[in-house]
């Protein structure tokens, strides 16, 4: 074992990512991402009778399409990590008993991908494991339902709302050697910075982006220049305009910076509000479209760094303000 | 950066609600809703030859079967989206957000889905519409004995 932590990070050397599967609901699929996705549903029922065993198909078919493409089986797996945005995380919970191999649920709101892919990475470089499978999916339906109002229900979203991505990712990790791998990971901290509305996310989470970012390049003595490209995962456009003033006021140099949710949708033709939300909005755009440029070299080292905030609507309507949280994960081109 | 700079800079950055248009839009909406309701109104009295009284509740089951129908084929958060207090203040609202719960609720069953969940939304307006409306009677009640 040669990693320790160096404060918050972690830098790894035989983490890499073998395969990835992704499959995505109609808005993301008519999005400018929606040609880099495996596969695309035109409706929200994807032909089952419930908009939850609707998502659960979505993530079964992004595990097989992953699998498939390294001839694997379900039972070659060491490992399967996952969450998404339901109670008691059931799409991945349900979704594992058709798993014959041990299963760890995690849960990290929006940031259930890095989280998942930032344990996955510490468990095989520390040696316990070969491969490990994480799993993530959100669907707008179900989210809305459980965080929001009934899906036909007529009301007018404020304008700070985002937009829960349809969409499911499996991405397959290993110690074999491949063309990227994971470089690093920094785990975040629970932020709260007194925000209290559930419609206006990217505010809420934006400083515990702030805060993981700067924690990532002081551990590893970096800054932006040293990527090809920064992403935060669900912060949309008026999160991602806040956490730049605030890097700036700070005099921090921004540079190749966007976000998921910004990226995954055309904010100004599609009806998202200010950008797309979810643990499958930065999934998606990870491993379906950065995921591919990394390995065409297009681009040398990335961070993603998936945002969450980890809210009940329960304890919103107790008037809690929302914690948050965001873990980072470096991906890196293999030479 | 303490909280109380943080929002400082969150608000100035905050994106423009656009309350004047949304304003106007719900006048538009609620008043075309009106009309129709009138003429519905007078469609049940001059056909029929109900008095007013009568035609009333005739119109409104009209008004809640057509926002029911639409709530149903998925038309009228799209219409709702634009109207916003236009459609709901009017008793399409409250037929909405009653539809909305039981399809939302389909799923579960008839006895734990739609049954329990229907009136997930509107229970607040009939439990403090009854609340009120007792506690006004009351008064209204009180107010004759002392006249």
């Amino acid at each position: 074992m040669s990693s320790h932590f160096l404060g918050n990070s972690v830098k790894l050397d035989n983490v890499y990512i073998a395969s990835s599967g992704t499959t995505c609901g109609p808005l993301e699929f008519f999005g400018p991402l929606g040609s880099y996705f495996d596969k695309g549903y035109d409706d929200y029922h994807c032909g089952e009778k419930s908009f939850e065993k609707a998502e659960r198909k979505m993530l079964r078919e992004a595990l097989d399409i992953c699998l498939k493409r390294e001839q694997l089986k379900l039972k070659d797996i060491d490992l399967y990590m996952g969450g998404d945005l339901l109670n008691q995380i059931t799409t991945v919970n349900y979704l594992a008993r058709e798993i014959p191999q041990p299963f760890i649920g995690i849960y990290g709101a929006c940031s259930s991908f890095a989280l998942s892919m930032a344990i996955s990475s510490l468990l095989i470089e520390a040696g316990y494991v070969d491969k490990i499978v994480t799993l993530v999916s959100s669907h707008n339906a179900t989210a809305e339902r459980q965080y929001r109002y009934p899906v036909e229900y007529g009301v007018q979203k404020k304008a700070t709302t985002t937009f829960t991505a349809t969409g499911a990712v499996a991405t397959l990790l290993t110690n074999q050697k491949t063309s990227v791998r994971v470089e690093s990971i920094t785990l975040g901290k629970v932020i709260d910075y007194n925000q209290n509305d559930p419609n206006d996310m990217g505010r809420a989470m934006a400083p515990a982006a702030y805060d993981t970012i700067i924690t990532h390049f002081k551990d590893l003595k970096r800054s932006f220049k040293d990527y090809d490209l920064v992403v935060t995962g669900d912060l949309s456009t008026y999160g991602h305009k806040i956490l730049k003033t605030m890097m700036q006021q700070n005099k921090i140099d921004v540079v190749h910076y966007d976000d998921c949710g910004c990226m995954l949708y055309d904010v100004h033709k599609q009806e998202v509000f200010q950008g797309g939300s979810g643990c499958a909005c930065s999934a998606l755009v990870t491993m379906g479209y950065l995921y591919p440029l990394l390995k065409e070299k297009k681009y040398k080292r990335i961070l993603v760094v998936a945002t969450g905030a980890l809210l009940s609507p329960m304890l919103s309507a107790q008037k809690e303000t929302i914690p948050c949280v965001a873990h980072a994960v470096s991906l890196e081109v293999v030479e | 950066m303490d909280r109380k700079e943080y929002d400082q800079l969150a608000e100035e950055l905050k994106p423009n609600g656009h309350k004047i248009s949304n304003a106007f839009h719900a006048f538009i909406y609620g008043g075309v809703i009106g009309i129709i309701a009138q003429g519905v109104l007078e469609f049940f009295m001059k056909t029929y030859k109900y008095s007013q009284k009568e035609a009333t509740p005739l119109m409104i089951i009209t008004l809640v079967f057509v926002a029911c129908l639409l709530t149903g084929l998925g038309i009228y958060d799209n219409i709702a989206k634009h109207a916003g207090a236009g459609t709901f203040i009017p008793i399409t609202g409250f037929a909405n957000s009653m539809a909305s719960s039981a399809l939302d609720s389909k799923s579960e069953g008839l006895v734990l889905g739609i049954g329990s969940n229907m009136f997930k939304l509107g229970g607040t307006v009939l439990t403090y519409g009854i609340v009120s409306s007792s506690l006004l009677g009351v008064i209204r009640y009180v107010i004759t004995l002392f006249r």
